[in-house]
């Protein structure tokens, strides 16, 4: 019953978001300086976790393909399609509701604890239009860090395969073009936008409505986090489901 | 003006507010003081409208609250100016971001007016050289008085302030009663301090509203408060020896 409440709760606020906008003026400062927080801020550790991830699959797979009549092409190829399927998308997405998520719960929360929010709400202004909505539309440039995620992995596969010495450059690259489905992409790019908007929007849940002071702030980061998270990896199924099932 | 006229507000089992009438009046300091736990703060939200009452009624100025549109209550939003306890301010703006807030937002006017309206009101809250300092920069009774400046800026109607003295040392903290009883006075504002503080209620107070477990238990002026023979007020206000005696000085020196 408290999770059904929950999530009529979640639901009412992504309503109100869109109610009663703030000036455009204003709004298209904040959207930019939210670019910048959640989308160019979080590039340094996308790019790192997604060249070293896509050197872990293609050393993974290739260690498992023991059998000399398997070509060594089939390494690229995996790691292709790891890193556009899965890793890019939902991995980064992930991370990103580590880092984004509790930098976006605890902002608010902070706001909340400090009366910060009070203060928007009596000047008349449809606060959680004011803190979140910017945030949403920052965060639709999600996609485009996800596609550098993309080349950044497959990037970290070739450097794994060809310096470990598991396949040569050729056989990677041959391996990287072989049956591509451009479609893929488009899937991966579409998981994207949707998990943007779990980024952006359940942590602001987590930090609009909490309640208590700083060590409540601290918890509800955690507990964003969590949810973030949850609520990822079942979008992440129904997604796959409706797109490639 | 405000008339409050019997409200109520629950927050499930717990009755908080049990029906409180009164009247707030323009040009006057109303104070409302009571212990912790007493609904002061939820009587002061209330009346900003953060809080919706469950029975009775609020009227500004003759409008009743609950019968105001979206948009009648949004324009009568922005005549409220609040000062809260912990000030409130936006972290990520500096002192001069955080008082053209409120003009950003509503105000037609070009940047140069609102320019100067800032620097009008930092200069009447005595803020003339913070404009560029943020708050965590800035001392408590800084942050108070940009709190009030803030609040002030669209020329408000309607001043609350909750504890705006709380956790400022005794001279500030009579310097901001001063400042905020001047600036009722000056722009014929409507005001209303939730307050813990004594010294507020002897100088301040012209209209002092005591809540106990949430009715009103007793309304008046400083002057009476001395007079009164209701207890609760009485343990209340003079609690400490030094209040008790200064009250026994002042009917001997009366009688």
């Amino acid at each position: 019953m408290k999770y059904l409440e929950a999530i009529g709760k979640y639901f009412i606020m992504v309503w109100e978001v869109f109610k009663k906008p703030t000036k455009w003026r204003i709004m298209k400062t904040l959207i930019l300086k939210e670019v910048d927080e959640l989308v160019f801020g979080a590039m340094g550790i996308i790019i790192f976790i997604s060249f070293f991830i896509g050197g872990v699959v293609t050393i993974q797979t290739a260690l498992n393909l023991t059998n000399p009549l398997l070509p060594k092409s089939l390494i690229g190829f995996a790691a292709r399609q790891s890193v556009i399927l899965e890793f890019a998308p939902t991995f980064t997405s992930i991370i990103m509701a580590g880092k984004v998520g509790s930098y976006i719960t605890s902002s608010i929360g902070t706001m909340r604890v400090t009366e910060q929010i009070d203060a928007l709400e009596v000047m008349g202004i449809n606060s959680l239009n004011y803190l979140v909505f910017p945030k949403i539309v920052a965060i639709m440039l999600y996609p485009f860090a996800v596609t550098i995620s993309m080349f950044v992995g497959i990037l970290g596969g070739w450097v794994a395969a060809v310096f470990g010495g598991f396949a040569p450059s050729g056989d990677f690259i041959q391996g990287l073009q072989m049956d591509f489905n451009s479609y893929h992409v488009t899937y991966a790019l579409i998981k994207s936008v949707v998990f943007a908007f779990v980024i952006a929007t359940v942590p602001s849940y987590h930090g609009y409505y909490m309640t208590g002071g700083a060590l409540e702030v601290g918890k509800a980061s955690t507990t964003s986090f969590v949810w973030t998270s949850v609520v990822i990896i079942i979008v992440n199924y129904i997604l796959t489901q409706l797109l490639l099932g | 003006m405000i008339e409050v006229e019997n409200i109520h507000k629950s927050f499930g089992d717990n009755h908080v507010l049990k029906g409180i009438s009164t009247t707030f009046e323009k040009g006057k300091t109303n104070l409302i003081i009571g212990q912790s736990g007493s609904g002061k703060t939820v009587f002061l939200k209330c009346l900003l409208g953060l809080f919706e009452p469950d029975d009775g009624s609020i009227c500004y100025n003759g409008q009743v609250y609950s019968e105001l549109s979206v948009k009648e209550k949004r324009n009568l939003r922005q005549e409220m100016g609040m000062v809260f306890q912990g000030s409130a301010l936006f972290d990520s703006m500096t002192v001069e971001g955080n008082v053209m807030f409120p003009l950003d937002m509503f105000s037609k006017q070009s940047q140069s007016e609102k320019q100067d309206r800032v620097d009008f009101v930092l200069k009447r809250v005595n803020l003339v050289d913070a404009h560029k300092r943020f708050p965590a920069e800035i001392s408590g009774g800084m942050q108070k008085r940009v709190a009030i400046a803030r609040a002030i800026v669209m020329n408000p109607k309607y001043l609350f302030c909750d504890e705006p003295n709380s956790g400022l040392d005794p001279k500030t903290a009579i310097l901001i009663d001063n400042l905020i009883h001047e600036i009722t006075q000056e722009y014929d504002i409507t005001t209303i301090i939730n307050t813990h503080d004594m010294n507020s209620v002897m100088e301040i107070g012209e209209k002092i509203i005591f809540l106990k477990n949430g009715l009103k238990e007793w309304e008046g002026t400083n002057k009476e408060i001395f007079k009164t023979d209701n207890q609760a007020v009485t343990d209340f206000v003079y609690s400490s020896e030094l209040f008790k005696k200064v009250r026994q000085m002042y009917i001997e020196e009366r009688n």
